[in-house]
């Protein structure tokens, strides 16, 4: 039986159709002098650290489009399964939507062991999907958990490779938050110590990046416990106007008290004018 | 190399926020190993760069394939993991269908099918090394572009550059194990010296019938040179 028409065949992979299409637009938008939408970024602080117990992931909570804060208050630590979080820096949409696949895969693969899952088991499958797309898909992660194991802490980067370290910190803020790691980890630390340690390094990002900002959230993973602190701190607290003075409320009110100003001289000046002519011309106040 | 460079300069200040993403991971390196009658050292530095970032100082780059098979990584970080891992689990497959311990060669060879055949979009320059009991100690090195080659002393890695004279002078055929410790260790040192891509830790492993051995020399315990 033969077909009518023959269908096309659509490889596998990315399509980039649209490319062309979108370079015409971005080179139209440009002559008439407006500029194209950004991709909505999280420049970002995350990190995380091993202590005796488990970890502590941490993150600020601002999410940028270009030079605009877009969310005040976005959240970056995404849950992978009951013992294990990730953070995500990079390009938010990538970050959200990669945590959520390896999730639902790590829920069937646990489903199907019949075992909590190991984090070493969501490295394997969020790096061989990073590498599969080669750097397209913006997600640095810091991926942190609890298993059978013991406490364990992965980095992994946009291209695939990954590190396993006691301490980690990922995004545009990382310099300012590693460099309190450096001075201030010590191996199995206790859990206030730790929560402290990351919190600090947390907000160093967020006072010395331009791109992180607003509060510390905080994510402590113990065997058997997860502990989701948001916020755990509010590291910049928008400031109160004084509400109330002589009375009535200032803000906004350019009602000064007689008196408000000293009169240094008054002097009047009559003008001498002959009217020629008046005329009165209504207002329409209907 | 090339990749990271052309990356490197499209650095600008507003990129500087969204650093991670426009820069490549790499394992700009110093990697080595030697022959000895019995088994292997295998050396390597333990930094990895993102741009002018030092990502991870304490990297390990010297990855078991195999009971008694390691590799030296080099290039970028992702496109090496990935390659080791899968060689890893071809190599380990293999093993199992054969019923007995896997050749050096068998592993180089694999290393070199898949650098060879992706070379386009890879950069990796990899030395792998191990003991088997058909030919002993060997080491073989697959450098970028996916040539492989038997060498009894192969070093790679950016910093391999400066130690190739200390290298072709201070080698001789049948040295002890300690001997070849003390060489690779010392030219490890020299090229992490020199090397901007190159430091931290020196990683060692020894591998023979018996067994990997495995040490670390710290920073303040490294041979040291007189420098004018």
């Amino acid at each position: 039986m033969a077909t009518v028409s023959v269908c096309k065949y659509y490889p596998g992979g990315f399509s980039f159709d649209n490319c062309k299409r979108n370079a015409l637009l971005e080179a139209d938008i440009s002559k008439l002098g407006f500029s194209s939408p950004a991709a909505r970024k999280t420049g970002t602080t995350i990190c995380g650290v091993v202590y005796k117990d488990g970890v502590v992931l941490g993150a600020d909570t601002r999410a940028t489009e270009g030079m605009i804060v877009a969310d005040k208050n976005c959240s970056k630590i995404h849950y992978i399964s009951p013992n294990i979080y990730c953070c995500g820096a990079g390009t938010a949409a990538d970050t959200e939507m990669t945590t959520q696949i390896i999730s639902s895969n790590l829920e069937l693969h646990s489903l199907s062991t019949g075992r909590l899952p190991r984090v070493a088991t969501a490295n394997r499958m969020l790096k061989q999907m990073l590498f599969r797309y080669q750097g397209y898909i913006g997600a640095a992660l810091v991926l942190g958990g609890v298993d059978c194991n013991g406490p364990h802490l992965y980095s992994i980067y946009p291209h695939g490779s990954t590190d396993k370290l006691p301490y980690v910190t990922m995004g545009s803020g990382s310099l300012a938050a590693m460099a309190v790691f450096e001075d201030r980890y010590r191996p199995n630390m206790e859990e206030e110590e730790a929560k402290r340690l990351v919190r600090d390094a947390i907000a160093a990002g967020i006072f010395n990046d331009l791109g992180s900002g607003s509060n510390i959230d905080l994510c402590v993973i113990t065997k058997g416990k997860v502990d989701y602190l948001r916020p755990h701190d509010v590291a910049n607290k928008k400031g109160v106007r004084e509400d109330k003075v002589y009375g009535h409320p200032v803000t906004g009110s350019y009602r000064y008290k007689h008196g408000t100003t000293g009169v240094l001289t008054k002097t009047v000046t009559p003008l001498n004018l002959e009217v020629v002519e008046e005329s009165v011309q209504t207002m329409d106040t209907s | 190399l090339a990749k990271c460079t052309f990356f490197i300069s499209h650095l600008t200040f507003s990129d500087i926020l969204y650093c991670d993403e426009n820069v490549c991971v790499c394992v700009q390196t110093t990697i080595m190993a030697v022959e000895f009658d019995g088994g292997v050292v295998m050396g390597a530095d333990s930094r990895t760069t993102t741009g002018a970032y030092i990502a991870n100082r304490v990297t390990d780059k010297l990855t078991p394939i195999h009971e008694r098979i390691f590799c030296c990584r080099s290039g970028s970080a992702a496109d090496t993991q990935a390659i080791a891992d899968a060689v890893t689990y071809q190599l380990g497959f293999h093993s199992i269908e054969l019923d007995e311990a896997p050749l050096v060669q068998t592993a180089a060879s694999l290393f070199r099918d898949m650098c060879y055949r992706y070379r386009e979009e890879l950069m990796a320059g990899i030395i792998v090394a191990g003991w088997d009991r058909r030919r002993g100690g060997q080491v073989y090195t697959v450098p970028v572009g996916g040539m492989m080659t038997r060498q009894p002393v192969s070093v790679g890695g950016s910093g391999s550059s400066y130690i190739y004279g200390f290298v072709d002078s201070n080698y001789k055929p049948a040295m002890s194990k300690e001997e070849c410790l003390k060489f690779t260790a010392e030219a490890l040192t020299l090229a992490m010296e020199r090397d901007g891509s190159s430091g931290g830790v020196v990683r060692l492993a020894v591998i023979s019938e018996q067994g990997v051995e495995r040490q670390v020399i710290l920073g303040n315990q490294l041979p040291k040179f007189s420098t004018v």
